[in-house]
């Protein structure tokens, strides 16, 4: 095929980072707020949960893409998530035979991937109308454009809220609390969590100006 | 938008899913053992850990095989029973009235000589079940080490019943007043006072998972207060 598109071409490079900037899933379309509120008190939980939501969505965008000429529209909805419950639940298992110890700490997270809003999304915005190729670049640039803000999320939360950076006694090590600072206890509960979500969308908003609709 | 008739809808809807059920039904088969070996692995670990016994997953088996040297099933008599004490299920004895339940003991040889005697608690926390192992010394009324778990309890709330800061303060408390009476272990919202001998720390914020925690310590001690009393009348 000599009209063949370029693997890395313009569209499919922007696909991967568009949800870094425009096309955040989590400060621009507001989507995946459940998990981002639940698991993002502890850094090393956001990232194994990144990961897997890495894996899932690249994987089920794949499966939808291959199969986008067969599914039936009136049944679409239920194949995708069939498609994406069979992935979580693959995963999950993976990660308990494998990971035993992860495992343990994500268990009830890992079976919240199902109802991730960023999944069914993307299957249903891109991978229905995309080949296999450009819809597994578009589910791991937005996966890893939620991740980025997971991630983001549970630095913060995980510094103020328990004085920790992936376990490690960050504050104590300073000497903080010798001068008398003290954890947020309110930064663990999930009310700030939204707050947090909020000062982010804030802050990519005023950064890119184009976010901001004309009235 | 292309159309399809009802009949392609339908066998491409059963098509999947017993493709999807394939799937799933072998890895679930074929992952059994490991997973299965890695919750042994990890109850081993946990009974260790209750004799401050500090082991990895790979030598696990080699100590517990080591440390743990007798294991029974006893009655709420102090009685003997059958069975294999690491495989009772203990929630499934709490069901059971007081007279048919099987209560398991370890008991496990320290390297010094000393013997400790694990009980396994099972309770509920806020969201799922927690579990623990109490290490008794041969006084059968000082605690010797602790170690819970839990399945969902909040993460950075109740899930802190398996860190140290927690499990730590058991160590020395006991179960019986000085006159006898069994009082087991109070869990202390805002702190236990440092003289109290029957009382640790809550965890603030899990309210509802030191709470569960104090009445699975309760609930499972409670059973064997005959057989501990008998115990060291003979001594």
């Amino acid at each position: 095929m000599s009209n063949k598109e370029p693997l890395f071409s313009t569209k499919n490079i922007k696909s991967l980072t568009n949800p870094f900037n425009a096309g955040n899933p989590i400060t621009v379309l507001v989507l995946g707020i459940c998990p981002a509120l639940a698991i993002t008190v502890k850094l090393e939980n956001a990232l194994v949960m990144s990961l897997s939501v890495l894996s899932v969505l690249s994987i089920s965008n794949v499966i939808i893409a291959s199969l986008r000429n067969t599914i039936p529209p009136r049944i679409r909805i239920i194949v995708q998530l069939v498609v994406i419950a069979l992935l979580v639940i693959l995963v999950d298992q993976i990660l308990k035979a494998f990971v035993y110890e992860i495992s343990k700490q994500l268990t009830v997270y890992v079976g919240l991937i199902i109802t991730n809003c960023i999944i069914m999304g993307r299957l249903e915005a891109f991978a229905l109308r995309n080949k296999p190729w450009p819809a597994f670049l578009d589910g791991v640039g937005n996966a890893a454009g939620f991740g980025f803000i997971l991630l983001a999320l549970a630095f913060c939360r995980e510094l103020f809220g328990s004085g920790t950076l992936f376990g490690y006694p960050v504050v104590e090590k300073l000497g903080l609390y010798k001068i008398g600072y003290e954890n947020n206890g309110l930064m663990i509960l999930p009310p700030m969590a939204l707050i947090t979500v909020g000062i982010f969308i804030w802050i990519h908003r005023s950064i890119n100006k184009e976010l901001i609709e004309t009235k | 938008m292309k159309t399809y008739s009802k009949i392609y809808i339908f066998i491409y809807a059963s098509v999947m899913i017993i493709i999807v059920a394939a799937v799933l039904s072998f890895t679930a088969i074929s992952l059994k053992p490991l997973q299965d070996k890695n919750i042994e692995i990890e109850k081993k670990q946990d009974i260790l850990s209750s004799v401050n016994v500090f082991s990895v997953p790979d030598d696990a088996e080699e100590k517990f095989n080591k440390y743990i040297t007798n294991s029974y099933v006893i009655n709420f008599k102090g009685e003997m029973q059958e069975g294999d004490a690491f495989y009772i299920d203990i929630k499934e004895e709490l069901n059971k009235s007081l007279e048919q339940r099987k209560l398991p003991i370890l008991e496990c040889t320290k390297d010094d000589g000393s013997e400790k005697f694990i009980i396994p608690v099972r309770g509920k926390g806020l969201w799922g079940p927690i579990w623990g192992y109490i290490a008794l010394n041969d006084d059968y009324n000082t605690i010797y080490g602790a170690t819970f778990g839990h399945e969902k309890e909040t993460p950075g709330l109740g899930s802190d019943i398996d860190q140290d800061w927690f499990q730590e303060p058991f160590k020395g408390k006991q179960l019986f007043d000085k006159s006898g009476k069994f009082r087991c272990i109070e869990i202390v919202k805002g702190g236990a006072a440092p003289d109290n001998i029957h009382g640790v720390d809550g965890i603030s914020g899990g309210t509802i998972t030191s709470k569960g925690l104090e009445a699975m310590l309760k609930d499972c001690l409670s059973n064997y207060v005959t057989y501990f009393r008998n115990k060291t009348k003979i001594k």
